[in-house]
């Protein structure tokens, strides 16, 4: 097997998360599909590491854990305040923005 | 000395703003202070003339430099006086018979309690008319051009509640407009052509100058000259003009203003000097409107309306002689003011008559007046015998000499064309003349009561009245013999105008006899029909040329169908290609932007998801353009 | 699984992979992409959450079959431990609302997203497949002195800085949630004897709320309350319940059961009957 491979699952697995983000109206599942994305990247991170022979690709992914870390703790709290003042965590209630 | 120059403007302009802004605490005394005003400015002009006459001629041109109106750049436009032997000609004959008539209309106004507005237009009138035959550029001119024309709408409007009175009065200053834009693109042109407007730049300048621009600035001048002096094709305001005051009449319509075109044209001779064509154009406007307004006086029942076309009529004398060069510029000037002399007296003397009989105009309701105003008849008698040109009065010599100009326009059929002209026109100025003199003085009475039911009681006007008609008598009568005398008034002019003797086509003693010949077959012809026979209180039918010059030949007709309903359908097409085609593309493109944006909105649905759907597409579309960029 | 990290690292230099690793690629990444599929798919939170988790902890093993041991091991602690047991703690509190219905309600959006996905999925693909992949170095001489150790010399000297900077934003993100989600009271809270004495002037519901559960068989908070005539009683199921539409209805089930109960005791009943007739 040509470990090329890891990256066309990379690709998939990102490109099922954007039509997660795109289809999914509840904002935790959305914000999963993200987590999903990143993932993937995660994984094309490593496996670039493995082909050009350093750790430099793993030293990426492993700064783009934490910052997803960062990230997931604020999202949800944005969920959770969301939630809080319109009692609902669909992404299509907080439509203010049409005309 | 020369300081005084801008005391003629300065008088009359303040007697308008004092007059005009005064209020009605001048009521009582405001007409006082408006002939008081006038006669300054006559005293004032009267001593600079004292002044020019002790001078050497070349030597009498006066300047003065008041300040500097525009100044930019290669733009200088100044506002300076220049007294002149022509300017102080028009000085006095504006300034005189100005006064003469303030003094008239303080008895002829008595009972209008608008009088002293009345006087404060006429001062203004005159400050207008000063500026524009001292000015020493076009520019200023220009300004005094407007203010008379201003002048003019004023006072031909001065009843305006009389719905004729208002009309004439915007149709005077309409049919003007189209003159003053002629002025104002010959002084357009002058700049571009010379880079100035003072006379004494621009005259002199002409001999460096192309003939095609010379005939382009001298056509345009022809066209101010038409507008403001009623010649063919600008004549059809004069006619209506009438509706004015009988001063105004006298004043502005017969002496003074109407003849600001032969002034101008007379100005600006070198330019017209220089290009023949332009020339040979004012001498047929000059030669058209001779007859036009011959024909036209022939018709009117309405004395001031037939007075009205001899003054278009022998305007046309004056701007025939102008366009003869200068065999002739110095005899239009000589019939100006002779003509300004009989002119207003003959319109002083119809103002009298209407003011004895009711306010009534019409001459077939006159008839056997020389009883009840003597004065009045022996005045008008005399205007009467100078404007035919009765050998030995003012008019004869004048008019005389335009003729003999004529006839020496061209050795070839032109003289013997324009010579003809001017001949058959003094025929007919016999004729209507006489035909107005017969019908009102005398003849049987055929006195109409008022619309009122009134009688009316002729009477000889007050001495107010009556003194300037015997004054400008006098003028009629002498103004002419002295002016001939040894020549004095073209050697006067000549430093100006240039002058040199006509050369007829036939000798000068023939010319005169059959002058007098024509014009006393024009006498024997309304004789015969005028007094001989008794006039009819309604006017009979009359031939198809009578009753068209009683229309003024078609002349509002012609303009109604060719520039009202020209305009009308010019107008329309420009509406309609505005509406369809203009209104059509921004609507068209207001429409569409609109509609494309109302369908665009859609996208802004406000989900967050929608968007996102379009930020995704965008990515894979610069991916895909990434990808096709590498593979090309 | 070090089995198979193990067997990694003999063969990490090679163009292709072991057999081993093949197999492991094939089996697992299926079940990675239906793992995927499933949390995008799936109707509840709380589902989406756990075959997320799954998907985590397979990428946990590519990475460690990649070589990435540390990111291997901290996958599985940070991600699959704790993000997603965060997610897991949210979904509780926030609770299964409409928003889980998977019915669209933009025209379009589902039709576009399923295009915009498969697009971008193909020009990936097509991307990857024209890039001058040519050969796998290896990760052999990188981790020679040992992964942990490579990655600490790079984040210590060369990524020092960002590696600041992530720790400055850590701490920023801490403090952020905490703002976000601390609410402050704007006013005083309602003592009970306040709150006893406004159910006393609005004239309502005087006693207490009446509680839920049919006493005989349910006394599960989510189950209505009967009134005397049967029917459930909303009243008697706390709000956010009644808000989530998570009431069990039981009242047909508990009449049914009534029935057969009664049923059954007069089968037990007359059974005793006959046994007293008969010891009779």
């Amino acid at each position: 097997m040509n470990p090329v491979n890891y990256l066309y699952l990379a690709a998939l697995l990102f490109s099922i998360g954007a039509t997660g983000v795109l289809i999914r109206r509840n904002a935790i599942v959305v914000f999963m599909c993200i987590e999903l994305m990143l993932n993937a990247c995660n994984l094309a991170f490593v496996a670039f590491s493995r082909m050009h022979g350093n750790l430099d690709g793993q030293i990426i992914a492993f700064f783009t854990m934490v910052v997803a870390a960062a990230e997931v703790v604020v999202g949800l709290a944005i969920i959770v305040s969301l939630f809080r003042s319109r009692h609902s965590a669909s992404v299509d209630d907080a439509s203010l923005m049409k005309l | 000395m020369e300081n005084l120059i801008a005391l003629l403007v300065a008088a009359p302009l303040l007697g308008a703003v004092v007059l005009l802004c005064g209020g009605r605490r001048l009521d009582r005394t405001g007409h006082w202070l408006g002939t008081l005003f006038a006669l300054g400015s006559f005293v004032v002009g009267v001593v600079l003339f004292m002044d020019m006459l002790g001078r050497d001629a070349d030597d009498r041109a006066m300047h003065q430099h008041l300040f500097s109106w525009i100044p930019v750049g290669g733009f200088q436009a100044d506002v300076a006086f220049q007294l002149d032997q022509l300017s102080m000609t028009f000085v006095l004959l504006i300034t005189g018979v100005g006064s003469l008539i303030h003094i008239y209309s303080i008895g002829y106004m008595e009972h209008d309690e608008r009088r002293r507005r009345f006087f404060g237009y006429l001062n203004l009138f005159l400050a207008a008319m000063l500026i524009l035959v001292i000015a020493d550029n076009y520019l200023l001119l220009y300004v005094g051009w407007e203010g008379v024309g201003l002048a003019s709408y004023l006072l031909i409007g001065f009843w305006q509640h009389k719905p004729s009175a208002a009309t004439a009065a915007k149709k005077a200053f309409l049919v003007n407009r189209v003159g003053d834009m002629g002025l104002s693109i010959a002084i357009m042109l002058m700049f571009t052509t010379f880079g100035t407007f003072a006379f004494g730049d621009v005259l002199a300048a002409t001999g460096e100058t192309s003939e095609g621009k010379l005939t382009a600035i001298g056509l345009m001048l022809l066209l101010a000259a038409c507008g403001k002096s009623a010649q063919v094709p600008l004549q059809s305001w004069l006619g209506d003009a009438m509706e004015g005051p009988t001063p105004v009449s006298a004043l502005i319509h017969a002496a003074t203003m109407v003849t600001a075109g032969v002034y101008l044209i007379t100005r600006s001779g070198a330019i017209f000097n220089g290009a023949p064509d332009a020339q040979l154009a004012v001498v047929i406007v000059g030669a058209v409107t001779l007859l036009f307004g011959a024909i036209v006086g022939c018709a009117k029942d309405d004395i001031k309306k037939a007075l009205a076309g001899s003054t278009m009529s022998q305007i046309g004398y004056m701007i025939l002689a102008a366009g003869l060069g200068p065999i002739g510029y110095a005899f239009a000037i000589m019939h100006l003011v002779t003509h300004g002399f009989f002119k207003a007296g003959l319109f002083l003397g119809a103002g009298s008559v209407m003011h004895g009989m009711n306010d009534e105009v019409d001459m077939r309701k006159y008839g056997g007046l020389r009883k009840y105003m003597p004065v009045t008849f022996a005045t008008f008698g005399l205007g009467y015998l100078a404007i035919i040109g009765f050998p030995g009065l003012s008019g004869f010599w004048s008019k005389d000499k335009i003729i003999e100009a004529a006839f020496a326009y061209d050795d070839g059929i032109r003289g013997w064309i324009f010579g003809g002209v001017a001949l058959l026109g003094a025929g007919i100025t016999a004729f209507y003349m006489t035909r107005v003199m017969l019908m009102t003085f005398f003849g049987e009475k055929r006195w109409q009561p008022d619309a009122e039911g009134h009688e009316p009681h002729p009477h000889e006007s007050p001495k107010s009245m009556t003194i300037p008609m015997i004054v400008l008598a006098f003028g009629s009568v002498f103004a002419g013999g002295l002016f001939s005398l040894n020549e004095s008034f073209v050697h006067w002019l000549e430093p100006v105008t240039s002058f040199e003797h006509p050369h007829p086509v036939i000798s000068v003693p023939a010319i005169t006899a059959s002058t007098v010949v024509v014009l006393l077959i024009g006498v024997a012809i309304a004789w015969f029909m005028y007094g001989k026979r008794p006039v009819p209180v309604t006017a009979p039918r009359g031939s198809v040329l009578t009753r068209a010059a009683r229309r003024d030949l078609l002349q509002d007709d012609f303009n109604h169908v060719v520039l009202v309903r020209g305009g009308e359908h010019l107008t329309r097409s420009l509406v309609y290609v505005d509406h369809t085609l203009v209104d059509g593309v921004v609507n068209g493109t207001a429409a569409g932007v609109g509609g494309l944006s109302g369908r665009l909105r859609k996208l802004q649905n406000g989900y967050a998801r929608s968007y996102a759907v379009s930020m995704l597409g965008g990515t894979a579309v610069l991916v895909a353009a990434t990808l096709l960029m590498r593979a090309v | 699984m070090s089995a198979l990290a193990s067997h990694a690292v003999t063969d990490l230099a090679a163009y292709t992979t072991s057999t081993g690793e093949a197999f492991q690629f094939w089996v697992l990444g299926t079940v990675a992409v239906i793992g995927a599929l499933c949390t995008i798919l799936m109707k509840k939170a709380v589902h989406s959450a756990l075959c997320l988790a799954g998907t985590m902890i397979i990428l946990a093993v590519f990475y460690l079959a990649n070589g990435a041991y540390f990111l291997g091991i901290v996958q599985v602690v940070v991600y699959t431990g704790a993000i997603m047991m965060l997610f897991l703690f949210v979904v509780m509190l926030v609770g299964v609302t409409a928003a889980d219905s998977l019915k669209e309600t933009i025209k379009g959006q589902r039709w576009l997203a399923a295009l915009c996905g498969l697009g971008f999925a193909v020009l990936l693909t097509a991307g990857i497949g024209n890039a001058a992949i040519t050969e796998f170095n290896g990760l052999g001489a990188a981790n020679a002195g040992g992964n942990v150790e490579g990655l600490a010399a790079l984040i210590f000297t060369k990524y020092v800085f960002a590696f600041e900077i992530t720790g400055a934003l850590l701490i920023t993100a801490a403090v952020g949630a905490m703002v976000l989600t601390h609410r402050e009271r704007t006013e005083r809270a309602l003592t009970q004897r306040e709150m006893a004495e406004r159910r006393v002037r609005e004239g309502k519901h005087l006693p207490p709320l009446p509680a839920p559960g049919v006493y005989a068989r349910h006394n599960a908070v989510d189950i209505a309350g009967l009134l005397p005539d049967g029917t459930p009683s909303e009243l008697t199921v706390m709000r956010t319940l009644r808000d989530r539409g998570q009431i069990r209805d039981v009242s047909s089930e508990a009449l049914k059961d009534l029935a057969a109960l009664e049923q059954r005791s007069a089968e037990r009943l007359g059974r005793d009957d006959r046994e007293e007739e008969a010891a009779k």
